[in-house]
C-alpha cells in the first residue's frame, strides 16, 4: 500500500526535558525517523572545571531533579577514587538506602504519572485521579515515603545536602531509621497492588534483538559500583568505561550517542533485569513471574514493567539495609582531610534510567582539572531510534494517530531524562 | 473562577517542577483552587489560555529568550520558579569563562551545532511579577505562594538573611564548627536547611536586597577560606548577581 506520513511531535510531553519525534514516510518508505534533542546545553563539565572538589557533588546533583542522589553519588565515587578515600561501611549502607529510595521515587513517578495515563487514553495523572483515585493516592503515598527516606538521610529529597566526600555532614538517628523501616514494611501492600495493577495493562507487543548493558556485582543487585557487563558477553572495569560507550555526535541532537558491540545498546531497568535477575529479592522475582517476565526480555515497552519489579526489590533491600543500620547503630565518623595529591577517578552507578559514569581529574590544589560524564539517556538514544525504525514499518497501516501514539509511548518507556543527557559530553581539555 | 496556571521549563534540571508535583502528596487540594492548563513534564494536551505562568529555568539560548517573551505576552502574572529562573543559578557559573571556550570545551569542533548564550535570569529579559527562590524551591513556601496568589496577594518571600532562621532554630553556627557559610547575606525562607544538616549555606536563594558582600568576604577570609575558594563559594549560585553588583 502507498502511505505518506509526516509526524512531528514538538516537545514530547510527560518526559523529562525537551525532545521532538520526527517521522517521514513517503510512498510507503520510511525516509526519516528520529528523536531530536532540543534542550539547551548546560555545559556542566565546563561548570565543574576549576571548582573545588568539595563543590563537585553539589553542582553535579543539579544535573537532574529526578536522580539527584544518583548524580551526587557517582560524583562522590569519582572524587573518592581520585583522592583514594575509602568510605566506611556505615556510609556505604546509608548511600545504598538513599539509592533504593531514589529508584523507588523515580520509578513511581515514571510508571504511575508519566506512563500509566497512556493505557487509559488519558493525558495526565490528574485525569487518571478521577478514574483510578486509589491508584493515584497509592502512588503519592509511596512517593512520599521514598522522598522521606531521602530527606531523612540527605536533609532534602531533591539535591541532597548531607552527602559529602567520604561520608555525611549529618547523620540520621537510629529511631528515625526504625520509623522508616516500619513505613517501608507497611508499604508492601501498596507494592503488591502496584504489581496487580500494572500486570493487567495492555503492554504493546514489540521485540527487537538488543544488547543490554548494566553494572553487575557477584553478590547483590548492583546500583553503586561494580563491573560493566553486556548481554553480548564481556566484563569491563568501570575505569575502562570508554571502551563500552564509544560516543559520537549527530547534528540533530545536543546529546552524544553511544554504541558497543551492536549499532546501539540499552541501559536501564530492563537491562539490569536481564543481566542481574538472579540477584533480585525473592519478592521481586515473584513480581516478575506475575508479569510473565524472565531474562532475556527484548520488548522495550516492558522497561516500565521492569521498573515495577525493581520497586518491589528496592523496598525489600531498603528494609534489609535499615535492619543492618539499626543492628550496627549510627556512629559519628570523622570526614577525610584532603591529602594534596593529584588523582583521577571514575564513579559508576545504576541510576533509575541506567548506567551513569562520572570521570574526574583533580589537581594537587584540590580543584577539578577535567570532568567527563556519560548519562543513561545519551546511551539509550541510538537504541531508541533503532527501535523506532523497526516499529514504524510494522504498524504503519494503523494510521498516523496510532503510529504517533505508539512512538510517544516508546519514547516514554525508555524514561528519557533529556535535561541530563545534554549536560555532560565527552570532553578533552588541553 | 479558578485562575488558569501554566508551567514552563527553560534551561534547568526540572527539579522545581518535580517539587511542585511532590507538593501534591500533602496538598492535593491545590488542584481545587487552580486550573492547570499546561505542564509539559506532567501532562499532555493543554492550551495557551493562562493567567499565571510559572517558569522554571534560566535563559541560556536565543530560543529560551524567544519562548520567554512569548510567555510574557500571554501571561497576566509571570512567576520565576526556582534559582535558575530567579538568579541564573548553577547555570550562570559558565558566565565566569569566555562563552567560546565553554562551548569548545564541551562540543569541540562541533560547537557551532548547538546554540548557547550567556546565562541570565528571567528578569534580565522580561518583567517578572514574583519569584520563588531556591535550588530547589521549598515545598512549603511554594504552597504558601499559591495560597497568596489565588487571593490576589503578593507572595510572602522573606527579605532577611538565612542567619535569622538559623538562630531561631538554635543551630550551632557553621563557622564555629569549622565550616563556611553564606547565611549572612542569603535570602531566608528555606528554614536554614543546609546549616541544619551540617553544611554551609551556598546562596541558592540569592542575596538579600542590601547584602554586605564586603563583610561577608572578610568573615570568610578571617575564618581561613582562601581568596579563590571565597570566589568559588560566592559564585556557585550567585555568579550573575555578583557580576551585576
Amino acid at each position: 500500500m502507498t502511505t505518506t506520513m509526516n509526524i512531528d511531535v514538538h516537545y514530547v510531553t510527560r518526559v523529562e526535558g525537551h525532545g521532538n519525534i520526527v517521522v517521514n514516510v513517503k510512498n510507503g518508505t520510511l525516509e526519516d525517523c528520529r528523536l531530536d534533542i532540543v534542550e539547551t546545553p548546560r555545559f556542566f563539565e565546563a561548570l565543574l572545571r576549576g571548582r573545588p572538589y568539595t563543590e563537585a557533588s553539589h553542582i553535579a546533583s543539579r544535573i537532574c531533579g529526578i536522580c539527584a542522589v544518583g548524580h551526587a553519588t557517582a560524583s562522590l565515587r569519582a572524587t573518592e577514587q581520585a583522592l583514594e578515600v575509602h568510605p566506611s561501611e556505615q556510609t556505604r549502607l546509608l548511600r545504598k538506602l538513599m539509592f533504593d529510595a531514589e529508584i523507588l521515587d523515580s520509578h513511581i513517578l515514571h510508571t504511575y504519572m508519566l506512563v500509566a495515563p497512556d493505557f487509559y487514553k488519558l493525558g495526565s495523572v490528574i485525569a487518571l485521579a478521577s478514574v483510578e483515585p486509589e491508584a493515584v493516592s497509592r502512588a503519592l503515598r509511596v512517593k512520599k515515603l521514598a522522598g522521606d527516606v531521602c530527606a531523612t538521610i540527605g536533609g532534602r529529597h531533591t539535591h541532597p545536602i548531607t552527602m559529602t566526600v567520604g561520608g555525611f555532614t549529618h547523620l540520621p538517628t537510629v529511631e528515625e531509621i526504625q520509623t522508616l523501616r516500619t513505613r517501608l514494611e507497611d508499604s508492601r501492600k501498596d507494592l503488591d497492588d502496584t504489581v496487580a495493577l500494572f500486570k493487567t495493562l495492555p503492554w504493546p507487543q514489540f521485540e527487537r534483538e538488543t544488547e543490554y548493558i548494566a553494572l553487575t556485582k557477584p553478590d547483590e543487585y548492583a546500583f553503586i559500583d561494580g563491573t560493566i557487563a553486556s548481554t553480548e558477553g564481556g566484563h569491563y572495569e568501570t575505569a575502562d568505561y570508554l571502551r563500552v560507550t564509544n560516543e559520537y555526535l549527530l547534528p540533530h541532537s545536543s546529546a552524544k550517542r553511544t554504541r558497543h558491540q551492536r549499532g546501539s545498546y540499552m541501559v536501564g531497568a530492563l537491562a539490569r533485569f536481564n543481566l542481574n535477575f538472579e540477584h533480585l529479592h525473592p519478592r521481586a522475582k515473584d513480581a516478575a513471574a506475575e508479569f510473565g517476565m524472565k531474562p532475556t526480555v527484548k520488548n522495550p515497552y516492558l522497561n516500565s514493567a521492569a521498573q515495577v519489579i525493581e520497586m518491589v526489590h528496592c523496598v525489600e533491600d531498603a528494609i534489609n539495609v535499615c535492619n543492618e543500620l539499626i543492628a550496627r547503630g549510627i556512629h559519628t565518623e570523622a570526614l577525610p582531610k584532603f591529602a594534596g595529591k593529584r588523582g583521577v577517578g571514575v564513579g559508576a552507578c545504576e541510576v533509575p534510567r541506567g548506567t551513569l559514569y562520572h570521570d574526574y581529574e583533580i589537581g594537587a590544589d584540590g580543584k577539578i582539572v577535567s570532568a567527563n560524564c556519560i548519562i543513561p539517556t545519551g546511551q539509550n538514544l541510538a537504541n531508541l531510534e533503532a527501535d523506532m525504525h523497526k516499529l514504524v514499518p510494522e504498524i504503519i497501516d494503523q494510521g498516523e494517530e496510532q503510529v504517533t501514539s505508539a512512538l510517544e509511548m516508546l519514547v516514554r518507556a525508555y524514561d528519557p531524562c533529556i535535561s541530563c543527557s545534554v549536560h555532560w559530553l565527552n570532553i578533552q581539555f588541553v | 473562577m479558578k485562575p488558569k496556571v501554566a508551567f514552563f521549563d527553560l534551561t534547568s534540571c526540572e527539579g522545581c517542577q518535580l517539587t511542585v508535583i511532590d507538593s501534591l502528596q500533602t496538598h492535593f487540594g491545590l488542584l481545587d483552587v487552580v486550573e492547570i492548563v499546561q505542564f509539559r513534564e506532567a501532562l499532555s494536551g493543554g492550551n495557551d489560555d493562562y493567567d499565571i505562568a510559572l517558569v522554571e529555568g534560566s535563559i541560556a539560548s536565543e530560543s529560551d529568550e524567544a519562548r520567554l517573551k512569548a510567555i510574557r505576552d500571554k501571561a497576566k502574572v509571570l512567576v520565576a520558579l526556582g534559582a535558575c529562573a530567579h538568579i541564573g543559578g548553577i547555570n550562570a557559573i559558565k558566565n565566569l569563562s569566555p562563552l567560546d571556550e565553554v562551548r569548545w570545551s564541551v562540543y569541540g569542533d562541533e560547537a557551532d551545532w548547538f546554540e548557547a548564550s550567556a546565562t541570565r535570569p528571567l528578569d534580565a529579559i522580561v518583567r517578572v511579577d514574583a519569584f520563588i527562590p531556591g535550588c530547589p524551591i521549598d515545598r512549603i513556601e511554594f504552597i504558601e505562594v499559591v495560597k497568596a496568589m489565588v487571593r490576589g496577594k503578593k507572595p510572602p518571600i522573606p527579605d532577611y538573611p538565612v542567619c535569622m532562621e538559623c538562630k531561631l532554630k538554635e543551630n550551632v553556627c557553621v563557622f564555629d564548627k569549622g565550616g563556611f557559610c553564606l547565611g549572612a547575606i542569603t535570602r531566608a525562607g528555606c528554614d536554614a536547611v543546609c546549616p541544619t544538616y551540617g553544611a554551609g549555606c551556598e546562596g541558592c536563594r540569592g542575596l538579600v536586597s542590601k547584602p554586605n558582600q564586603g563583610a561577608m568576604r572578610s568573615a570568610l577570609a578571617e575564618h581561613g577560606l582562601a581568596a579563590d575558594l571565597i570566589a568559588a563559594r560566592m559564585t556557585m549560585f550567585c555568579a550573575h548577581e555578583i557580576s551585576k553588583a
